[in-house]
């Protein structure tokens, strides 16, 4: 890969777009695939590593919204290529109540096939999706790696599907 | 669409149903976000003091609450005794009180103390922290703050714009006095 396509900001996958199946662990002996939830919008949420200083404050406070999310009957997923040992002991420092996926191996293929990879850093980048009942991306957004995107972009688009 | 980043607005204008200080028309109006159990806001509590009397009459200061319930087990309780003051009259004198005494937040005796400190109805304070009565009011400021950008604590929104500087006086100041400059 030359070094110009290395630094190029990724490119999510647009609202329209279906979203990629995929099957990835959940604590170390169980997996969560995204077409279990056929029926119900799911938020994923990707993020570059467990223990950074704003993913905490992101995640916890998607911990913290959760009654919000569940009024749409709407799934959270917290995604990136931390192994499953890491997010399990994240998950229980920070109060986490939705899974944290392993996207771990092969490293971050689930990230790149949402086009929210970053491979200059190896991580995940900052992005939100927002997939309706049917496996539609409805809603996205790639925030800087710094900033915590929050949850009222989220709860607005939930708010439309509702609507739709 | 897919959305470029912005920096997020506040989406309840501050007005009369909130706790504030400084007159109604000061040129800048300062908004926090806070729990009171986080060591972060109170850390802020005493920068705000002094911005206050820096700025005096040119400031109007409003709190409202963001309490973090998952991380700090105390902060609903103190949220609901400081609307509970404020039902009596007091609401900033609590406010105060409790970044005051952060650290025994909850302790046996906390009550107590502020009650012989702050001259309240004690039974009619503890019945409706008990009896949530001012639970509404504290969940309508915690969803204006998910819904303005509010991420964490404390946030300020100066004029009805996040601030995103750090939380010290000298860069809250000179984002105050430059929030005024394009209001006059």
């Amino acid at each position: 890969m030359s070094s110009t396509v290395r630094n190029k900001p990724p490119s999510i996958l647009k609202p329209g777009s279906e979203a990629p199946d995929f099957t990835l662990k959940s604590t170390p002996d169980q997996t969560v695939s995204l077409r279990d939830f056929l029926g119900r919008p799911v938020v994923i949420a990707f993020f570059p590593a467990d223990w950074s200083p704003v993913c905490t404050d992101q995640m916890g406070l998607y911990a913290q919204v959760m009654p919000q999310f569940k009024k749409f009957n709407a799934e959270v997923l917290g995604i990136s290529v931390d192994g499953i040992w890491t997010h399990l002991a994240f998950a229980k420092d920070r109060k986490l109540n939705f899974p944290l996926l392993s996207d771990f191996e092969p490293k971050g293929a689930v990230s790149r096939a949402y086009g929210a990879y970053q491979a200059r850093v190896g991580e995940s980048a900052r992005a939100l999706f927002v997939i309706d009942e049917r496996g539609i991306i409805r809603w996205s957004l790639l925030s800087p790696d710094g900033i915590n995107p929050g949850a009222d972009g989220i709860l607005s688009a939930l708010e439309k599907l509702r609507r739709a | 669409m897919t959305q470029k980043y912005k920096s997020p607005r506040l989406t309840l204008p501050a007005g009369e149903r909130d706790h504030f200080e400084g007159p109604s028309d000061a040129p800048v109006v300062l908004v926090e976000y806070g729990d009171y159990q986080c060591p972060y806001c109170g850390a802020a509590y005493p920068i705000v003091k002094k911005i206050q009397k820096n700025l005096g009459k040119r400031l109007r200061f409003v709190f409202r609450n963001f309490p973090i319930t998952n991380l700090h087990p105390q902060a609903q309780w103190a949220a609901e005794t400081a609307e509970a003051a404020g039902a009596q009259g007091k609401f900033w004198e609590l406010h105060d009180f409790l970044y005051e005494h952060q650290s025994s937040l909850g302790d046996e005796g906390f009550f107590a103390r502020y009650e012989r400190a702050l001259k309240l109805d004690l039974a009619k304070l503890k019945d409706e922290v008990a009896q949530h009565v001012h639970l509404t009011r504290i969940e309508e400021d915690y969803m204006s703050g998910i819904r303005s950008g509010v991420n964490g604590t404390p946030t300020f929104f100066i004029n009805g714009s996040r601030y995103d500087g750090y939380p010290e006086f000298g860069p809250l100041v000179s984002a105050l006095e430059e929030a005024e400059k394009q209001s006059t």
